[in-house]
């Protein structure tokens, strides 16, 4: 059974750390609306009341207006208006700020379906487990129509679109089961499209990872991919003879084009290239690249993404997995990049992070 | 007092635009506007009870957290429906193409529309969408949401988009023709006398909301074009497998709806400007400010789309940008419903059913714009993008605002339409079964959108049900309320009491001339030596007369 005990009567249940400040703002936008109604409903029934015609036909007084009423009730409600903006510009920010040490969950939407997959590897379908008090990052992809990812106790929801990534994160502060909803139409079991997310104690967290045993994580899942099956190693694997560009510690990096300019070599970047690699090919190579459009799934991306942030020495929070070969392929030269590839720069909506930043980070090392 | 109406008549009954002619013909090849809001007024209300039914079978599913009554599928087809009959057939032309048709060219001393085969075309265009609309509607209908998102009307519903989308694209052109008829009109018709200031408010708006209709229709028409290049020739545009980009679909899409939103709530505001000042006797409070105001929100009303798409993926500034407009579009009107009740201080107020509507409007728009405040402030939209919160307040704004309005204004102009009273007992009645019935309908929608229930579901948790439970009770009053016109009305035109020229003695043009009016709409062309709503000494009005007459009338 859901739990139900709002800390208002009919508002849902506050579970994250910005639940309370949508609240807030709310309850202001309440008290102004209250404000603004009593006045005008007093004032029309006073004047329906007092006003009502004494004889049949009678004009009422000969008023034409007011310069200093209508300069009045022009600019409060504009004064008004604007602390309504700002109050809602400030909660928005925290929401839309990526934080910088977040646990990374990959989420695929399908018709009519959530896929989620965790760093460390476990895969759930309609549910989300998390952590209390960790903030959670979503990277979010869709492998046909539009679909919105929405936690009403967490105050928050995102597109998730066709195409590109799209993120939501937020930092759940009350265990618990809250509904997870798809909030953007998609077609015939729209409503279906949904499930739980349980917020858990650490500890519960730790046994849950436990006992979903995981396969590959997402980034060794790439790795297959890469060396494997998709056989991208073949042209990527960063010798002098290769006919693709080297992916090392690209990650974050201003990318050269052929002919002119330049792209920041993010998620959208690394997704778009194997999907369309003739759109924006790195300067001094050719664009003999075939595209791997229908070949792999959404899922499958998401994989090669974090692999080759991997690379780069890019994860987020939780992943133990590290390539091996990461140090090594971090301390060559880079040939299409001057800034120090040793450092991993703030990239996209900065998801970058150290391995191992986070000392509470869930993982097989700490069973 | 019967005798004396018929004295004043005797003869040989006056010829009118309703008498003048009565084959089918001189109704479908007539250019007269009056005639020509008559046949839209039928088709319009035809239109308004489909939607409703569909309504009804939402309220009806609803009832039960499962997806019983209604299959999903049926169920997606069912509120697609309902938005698409309801917003391009009903709301759109409702004000603007029949009481706009009817009374514009009156209000201002004209003899018709400046392009009366113009109106003419524009009736046949609305038909013909109309009609090619239905058809689909009866060959499986179409399940996209009346917003025709991408990429899932252009590539995976396998229902009818593409003749829908044909039906709206061809029934948009109606409604930039009749925009284009009124702009003229309004610029080349006026009567000797009759300046810009001196124009009844109503005249204003449907002006203001002209200048949006032949804007922001084309916008849609390009994007119907798009996605049907898209379904058909697979050329990418807005769908990402094949190089296109959804969200430029949206982008597209509310260019034209929000200010099309406008186009659904300006007319109601200028009726409710006629209303509030002719049932109080006294000019309306501040009339360069509301006329302004019209115009203000028909021009900003183009800078704030992407309201419609806090959470879709569009960038943060963009997104703060327009929380920004948004703030600023709510200050006109605001300015309006301060004058509105300004108006009425010192009045002679009477409660006819027409002013039980427009204080009903003013209320109701009163929480429909106070909500469209917390749906701007970006932070707290996050949560309530596509839940019931939404829902609720575009029907305070669509329904509590254009239809109320829509109402009043048929109560309002029906005497002089068809020169017949209604029953003032059952349309007070019905005024207030519509008030009630319709906040019971849609407030328990607010709170349960703040509780997170999504829109468009055809099941929901079953912790909604009880506010649902609420909102389908008070949808079967609303529905009663809405009925009950439809019955009283075509009453009136059989047994109705004659109404009179002007039943409640007030100064504006259309009541100088007989009910119903005469195919040139006046015997004498008028000149205009008043301003608008002028009870005064200076309106010419023969109040003595009509008190004496009204003494022998009262029942």
């Amino acid at each position: 059974m859901m739990q139900t005990n709002s800390w208002v009567p009919l508002f849902p249940e506050q579970a994250s750390t910005f639940a309370w400040q949508v609240d807030l703002l709310y309850l202001y936008l309440i008290v102004i609306s209250v404000a603004f109604t009593i006045p005008i409903v007093v004032a029309i029934f006073l004047f329906a009341l007092k006003y009502r015609e004494k004889e049949k036909f009678a004009s009422g007084a000969e008023i034409h207006g007011s310069m200093v009423l209508e300069a009045g009730w022009s600019f409060l409600p504009f004064v008004i208006s604007m602390t309504i903006f700002l109050g809602g510009a400030v909660v928005y920010y925290n929401q839309y700020k990526m934080p910088e040490d977040a646990m990374q969950v990959y989420v695929v939407g399908k018709q009519w379906m959530w896929k989620i997959q965790h760093e460390t590897g476990q895969r759930e379908i309609n549910e989300l487990h998390i952590p209390v008090n960790r903030k959670v990052k979503l990277t979010m992809t869709t492998e046909d129509a539009l679909h919105d990812f929405s936690i009403p106790a967490f105050r928050t929801k995102a597109d998730v679109v066709p195409g590109r990534y799209t993120y939501l994160w937020f930092e759940a502060n009350k265990p618990g089961k809250y509904h997870l909803f798809c909030a953007e139409y998609c077609g015939l079991n729209h409503s279906g499209m949904g499930g739980y997310v349980y917020v858990m104690e650490q500890s519960d967290f730790d046994n849950w990872l436990e006992g979903n045993v995981s396969g590959q994580t997402p980034v060794e899942q790439g790795r297959d991919l890469f060396e494997n099956k998709l056989g991208c190693a073949s042209c990527h694997a960063g010798g002098p003879q290769q006919r693709g560009a080297k992916l090392e510690g690209i990650y974050g990096k201003e990318v050269h084009l052929a002919g002119g300019g330049t792209v920041t070599a993010n998620d959208e970047y690394i997704r778009n290239s194997i999907l369309n690699p003739s759109s924006q090919v790195v300067e001094g190579f050719q664009p003999i690249m075939p595209t791997f459009k229908g070949q792999v799934t959404e899922e499958q991306l998401v994989s090669l993404v974090a692999y080759i942030k991997s690379l780069s020495g890019v994860t987020g929070s939780t992943s133990t997995s590290q390539p091996a070969s990461n140090s090594a392929a971090n301390s060559g030269s880079n040939v299409r990049s001057n800034s120090n590839v040793a450092t991993p720069r703030r990239a996209d909506r900065g998801q970058a992070n150290k391995p191992g930043s986070n000392p509470n980070a869930p993982g097989p090392a700490n069973r | 007092m019967q005798d004396a109406i018929t004295a004043e008549y005797s003869g040989p009954p006056k010829l009118n635009y309703l008498n003048n002619g009565f084959t089918l013909k001189s109704w479908l090849l007539t250019k007269d506007h009056k005639r020509i809001a008559i046949m839209y007024l039928i088709t319009v209300s035809l239109f308004f009870m489909a939607g409703g039914l569909y309504a009804s079978a939402i309220r009806l599913e609803l009832l039960t957290p499962a997806s019983d009554l209604l299959q999903t599928g049926t169920y997606n087809k069912v509120f697609t429906q309902h938005g698409i009959l309801m917003i391009f057939f009903f709301l759109i032309p409702s004000i603007p193409a029949v009481l706009g048709n009817f009374i514009l060219p009156i209000m201002i001393g004209a003899k018709d529309l400046a392009l009366p085969r113009i109106n003419l075309l524009s009736l046949y265009i609305y038909w013909v969408g109309g009609a090619f609309t239905v058809w689909a509607l009866l060959q499986g209908g179409v399940d996209t949401g009346w917003t025709f998102y991408t990429p899932y009307s252009t590539t995976f519903s396998n229902t009818y988009v593409m003749a829908v989308g044909l039906g709206i694209f061809i029934n948009g052109f109606s409604s930039i023709l009749t925009g284009l008829n009124f702009i003229v009109t309004v610029h080349t018709m006026r009567a000797p006398g009759m300046t810009w200031f001196r124009l009844p408010l109503f005249v204003w708006a449907q002006y203001a909301t002209s200048l949006v209709m032949i804007l922001g229709t084309p916008v849609i028409a390009i994007t119907v074009l798009l996605l049907a290049i898209e379904r058909f020739a697979h050329v990418g545009i807005f769908d990402p497998a094949i190089g296109g980009d959804p969200i430029l679909f949206q982008h597209m899409f509310w260019f034209y709806s929000h200010p099309a939103v406008y186009i659904m709530i300006l007319p109601g505001m200028g009726v409710i400007s006629e209303l509030i000042s002719n049932f109080s006797r006294k000019k309306i409070f501040g009339y360069e400010f509301i006329a302004f105001s019209s115009i203000a929100i028909a021009v900003f009303g183009f800078l704030v789309w992407g309201h419609h798409m806090f959470v879709s993926g569009q960038s943060v500034y963009a997104g703060l940008v327009f929380s920004f407009l948004t703030m600023v579009v709510a200050v006109p009107s605001a300015i309006k419903m301060f004058n509105w009740t300004a108006t009425m201080y010192k009045g002679s107020i009477s409660y006819d059913t027409p002013m039980l509507y427009g204080i009903g409007f003013m209320g109701l728009f009163l929480i429909g714009g106070l909500t469209g405040l917390f749906l701007g402030a970006i932070g707290l939209t996050v949560h309530l993008t596509d839940t019931y919160f939404v829902v609720a307040h575009f029907h305070y704004v669509m329904v509590g605002g254009q239809v109320i309005a829509y109402l009043g204004g048929i109560h309002y102009w029906w005497p002089k339409m068809t020169g017949k009273m209604y029953s003032e007992f059952w349309g007070k009645i019905s005024a207030m079964l519509v008030f009630i019935g319709f906040n019971l309908t849609f407030f328990p929608q607010f709170i349960l959108g703040y509780m997170g229930m999504p829109r468009r579901y055809a099941s929901y948790p079953p912790e909604f049900q009880v506010l649902n439970i609420f909102s389908t009770a008070g949808a079967s009053v609303l529905g009663v309320g809405l009925v009950m016109p439809v019955i009283y009305l075509a009453q009136s035109l059989i047994a109705g009491k004659a109404a009179g020229d002007n039943p409640w003695m007030l100064p504006g043009l259309e009541w100088r001339t007989s009910s119903p009016p005469p195919t040139e709409n006046f015997d004498v062309m008028p000149v205009v030596t008043w301003e608008a709503y002028e009870f005064g000494e200076e309106s010419g009005l023969d109040l003595e007369a009509a008190r004496a007459n009204e003494s022998v009338r009262t029942i």
